[in-house]
């Protein structure tokens, strides 16, 4: 029995490829700087010697010829996994993601798989302005043919990696910046955890919120604070946009009967809207004691500043106040 | 024996009357095409490579089995050189079950895997970076296979293009891009689009090799091709090969050519007709006769004839299919 241990996401990150690379030769890592370098985060940091050049492959600034050989890769019978350096960066890989990789497939009658991973950081919070730090990931889950997982922990990061390498389909995996850093247990051996399926990430009764990312770790602060008034707060992780384990929620909501779901992407057109329709046509709606409530970004490219940056997506309060809202509503 | 034309050492005589056979078979399969569409019994669009038989034909001829290709939206040639079956595409055209995508793909989205066609492609320069990614894992698993990237003078003008030929030159990756100039992106003359004299001189700026050929003359194309499949086999990475040509249709089925003269048309059907290039130069070597050339061709528009019947007569996809394979 080995001891509990923790590890910081980039470290679950990093430790599930390096695993899924010792077992599989399929499996390698491609991106701009993923080798000397380790990545603008350090995620690869130390696998370049472990694993040599050729499975960490550094590659030009070239983010469509990055993401298309990717797909030419796994049409051809590899795993490759893409550090693609800022998620903002999907914008110039968009075709080899959007027309190629989901589609060809399903296209060409069914015949082939491409089963890629395109790792990416996402998420505002590090100053780094409105070109690095966008929450694109409702652009990915709207395209049919990709997966899209958020995971929100170190040890979700882990088995859903796992799980993504393991995937015949493209899968989309952004990890937040500002989770990087965060820790939690991670055990030692390889596992997977299942793509489609929530978490329960706190157990309460009079409200559930439904959060992905960062905003999992704010929503169980503002539980803390609400437990304090009274309010025992059910907070769902869906972890995996597609697909979505809409049943845990609709399960959710039916016993606490009102919701407020929220995500640091821009509130219009986010995948809350989605979310939150799916519960309204579910039998859910029957049990609704109000309004199902939407937190999202601001509808503005993330500002430089750091008071203003904060400003632009929910934080705690705001997650209080929209429980609050909700509960107490007459 | 061949005496006075310069052919690759895979090719014999036997492979030089096939591929007389089955530039006849892109034409017709494509002359068919239009003519249905144009009487409306074929949805959606279609891209047409009528006079560009030299290049698809030519270039594949020199491959083995297990190399792959990419196409582009004007794919049905290099899909037949690959070893596609005249039936199974027209059925797809005409959105049946028994077409090469069950009825999804239609005329942009042909791809047989299993024969190492990885598709054609709906967006122009979309498979370049794919190329790159098939001759990868041909480097990385030492498969020994080489990848023939094919994409039009238009596609040059992408932003993949160059990612991916920059890629592919300094990790010296197996694959041969072949640019087919056939004079026009759309309506846009490639006089006004490029300024170089030639797409194949962007390759100096790759560091990799870069070849004119007349893409008109099949044995150019071979000769070309072989030389650079072979570069790419030893490990010497990537070619450039532009092969100047010409579509005789439009761009599309909608396309009233307004770019282009008559007079310009005329020449290079009735001076360069690649089929009728080769047909003289069969006789001339005494590989065919007048006779035998004539029988090939009525053959091949039999064939098209045959699998026109096949696609009429095959049924339409149910609809239960409709949200498979969306996911693997």
């Amino acid at each position: 029995m080995s001891t509990p241990r923790e590890l910081t996401y980039l470290e679950a990150v990093r430790e599930c490829m390096s695993q899924e690379m010792r077992v599989n030769e399929d499996v390698f890592i491609m991106g701009e700087d993923i080798g000397l370098y380790g990545g603008a985060f350090g995620v690869t940091r130390g696998m370049l010697e472990e694993f040599g050049k050729e499975r960490v492959r550094n590659t030009p600034i070239s983010e469509a010829a990055i993401a298309g050989a990717a797909v030419g890769a796994a049409m051809t019978g590899m795993r490759p996994i893409v550090e693609l350096q800022f998620s903002d960066f999907i914008t110039i890989a968009t075709d080899q993601i959007v027309n190629q990789a989901a589609k060809n497939r399903y296209m060409f009658g069914g015949k082939g798989k491409v089963p890629l991973v395109l790792r990416t950081p996402s998420g505002s919070g590090t100053g780094a302005a409105a070109q690095h730090s966008q929450s694109l990931e409702a652009w990915m889950a709207h395209i049919p043919g990709l997966k899209v997982i958020q995971p929100s922990t170190a040890y979700d990061a882990k088995g859903l990696l796992k799980a993504a390498i393991d995937d015949d389909n493209p899968v989309i995996f952004y990890e937040h910046k500002l989770l990087y850093r965060t820790k939690g247990h991670v055990p030692e051996e390889s596992y997977s955890l299942p793509i489609g399926k929530a978490d329960i990430k706190r157990a309460g009764t009079d409200v559930t919120i439904v959060a992905t990312a960062i905003m999992v770790h704010k929503a169980l602060q503002a539980a803390v604070e609400l437990e304090k008034e009274g309010i025992s707060v059910e907070i769902i992780d869906p972890r995996t946009l597609v697909p979505l384990d809409i049943e845990t929620i609709v399960e959710s909501v039916k016993k606490t009967g009102r919701v407020v779901v929220v995500h640091e992407a821009v509130k219009r057109g986010g995948f809350g809207g989605e979310i939150a329709s799916l519960i309204a046509e579910s039998e859910a709606f029957d049990y609704l004691d109000a309004p199902i409530k939407r937190l999202g970004g601001k509808s503005v490219p993330i500002p430089y500043n750091p008071v203003l940056e904060k400003a632009a997506i929910p934080q705690e309060q705001d997650i209080i106040q929209a429980v609050k809202d909700t509960v107490f509503r007459r | 024996m061949i005496t006075n034309v310069k052919v690759p050492p895979m090719i014999t005589e036997k492979k030089l009357v096939e591929l007389f056979h089955q530039m006849w078979l892109i034409r017709f399969f494509d002359e068919k095409v239009d003519e249905f569409f144009a009487k409306g019994l074929i949805h959606g669009t279609t891209h047409l490579c009528v006079g560009q038989e030299a290049s698809a034909a030519g270039a594949i001829a020199v491959l083995e089995d297990r190399d792959k290709i990419t196409s582009t939206h004007r794919g049905h040639g290099h899909c037949i050189a690959k070893g596609a079956e005249a039936n199974r595409m027209m059925a797809e055209l005409f959105g049946r079950e028994t077409g090469y995508c069950r009825g999804k793909g239609g005329s942009m989205h042909i791809a047989d895997v299993e024969k190492g066609n990885l598709g054609a492609n709906g967006i122009v320069g979309g498979g370049i970076p794919i190329a790159v990614g098939s001759a990868l894992t041909s480097q990385m698993k030492k498969l020994g296979y080489v990848t023939l990237c094919f994409f039009g003078d238009g596609a040059s003008n992408e932003g993949s293009f160059h990612e991916a030929v920059n890629m592919a030159a300094i990790w010296n990756l197996p694959v041969v891009f072949i640019c087919e100039n056939n004079q026009y992106g759309m309506s846009g003359p490639v006089k006004d689009m490029v300024k170089v004299a030639n797409i194949a001189d962007r390759a100096g700026a790759y560091g990799i090799p870069g070849n004119v050929v007349d893409g008109n003359d099949i044995f150019a194309m071979m000769n070309v091709t072989h030389e650079a499949v072979e570069r790419a086999r030893r490990g010497e990475g990537p070619t450039l090969i532009e092969a100047k040509t010409y579509r005789w249709k439009g761009h599309s089925k909608s396309d009233a050519k307004k770019y282009r003269t008559r007079d310009e048309e005329m020449e290079w059907r009735n001076n360069r007709d690649p089929i009728e290039r080769m047909r003289r130069v069969l006789i001339s070597e005494g590989i065919v006769s007048e006779q035998e050339a004539a029988q090939l061709e009525a053959d091949a528009r039999q064939e098209i004839e045959n699998a026109v019947k096949f696609a009429e007569e095959s049924p339409m996809p149910p609809l239960e299919i409709l949200e498979e394979d969306v996911y693997a």
